[in-house]
């Protein structure tokens, strides 16, 4: 869907990216835990979450992801809001939940990235050093 | 944000350092080291995974680190090089540190959503070569490597 339909979807708000209304979304990732995002977003995906602070839009920008969606009405800093502008990823905000917004989504065509997370044997398994 | 410096053989360097406790920072020089590497013209999914890499680093030099540390980017024609150093308190059991989960992360840490015991995992698997180095009490080295044509 585009940006302006999820927007829509979701009673959600542009913050950043009003001009880029036909921005495709098909794949989102959903996190609290920067850890997690980090660990498991692919690129090319959405990101969705409740989660305030300068490092979210630090890694939104280090992953290439192509939208960001702040839920449960937590409103992004200024400063937050300009590394996004200057970075170029759109900004969504929504009051809905992290669970109704990503099951609006889910219903609408948007799937998870593809990544999976590392079992304990994989994780052990790939070292290079 | 410190400009690369021509060290020869092609290869640019450019050095960050990173305060101790300085979480309000946190992040930012991995930002700024992701768009360096962009301007050098690294490919987008290598610089991607540096990117990653530079930023656990970077978090773990915040929480843990006793007087904060450096991280040193070395970009070759043929990958990217990440150094991060720190002058303690260094890491007493390296395997211990580096299972799924373990952390030893302070709650204000934990608090803001980061030590979730994942951070070396993550940057052994973003990179193609990985090495740690800690000693208790004089400090840690970790290095990794990142070729350039990998993703």
């Amino acid at each position: 869907m585009k940006l302006t339909e999820l927007a829509e979807l979701i009673d959600g708000a542009i913050l950043v990216g009003q001009d880029r209304a036909d921005l495709e979304i098909d794949r989102a990732y959903a996190a609290d835990l920067l850890s997690d995002v980090l660990a498991l977003t692919d690129e090319s995906t959405t990101l969705v979450t409740g989660l305030i602070n300068p490092q979210v839009m630090r890694v939104a920008d280090i992953l290439n992801v192509v939208a960001v969606v702040f839920v449960r009405g937590k409103h992004p800093s200024d400063a937050m809001l300009d590394h996004a502008r200057r970075a170029g990823i759109p900004v969504v905000m929504t009051s809905k939940t992290m669970f109704e917004t990503c099951g609006r989504m889910y219903e609408n065509g948007v799937r998870p990235c593809r990544n999976r997370p590392m079992s304990g044997a994989e994780s052990v398994g790939s070292s290079t050093g | 944000m410190s400009e690369p410096t021509d060290v020869g053989c092609g290869v640019r360097r450019i050095v960050h350092r990173v305060a101790a406790g300085d979480i309000e920072r946190g992040g930012a020089a991995s930002s700024e080291v992701t768009a360096e590497l962009r301007a050098l013209g690294v490919p987008a999914a290598a610089a991607r995974r540096a990117g990653i890499v530079a930023f656990e680093g970077e978090m773990n030099l915040i929480v843990y680190s006793t007087d904060g540390g450096t991280i040193t980017v070395e970009v070759t024609p043929d990958a990217i090089d990440l150094t991060f150093e720190d002058d303690g308190p260094g890491i007493e059991d390296v395997e211990l540190a580096m299972t799924p989960g373990y952390s030893t992360a302070p709650e204000w840490a934990t608090d803001l959503g980061f030590g979730a015991g994942m951070g070396l995992i993550n940057m052994r698997k973003n990179s193609d070569r990985f090495e740690i180095d800690s000693r208790p009490g004089e400090g840690t080295i970790v290095r990794c490597r990142i070729f350039r044509g990998r993703s």
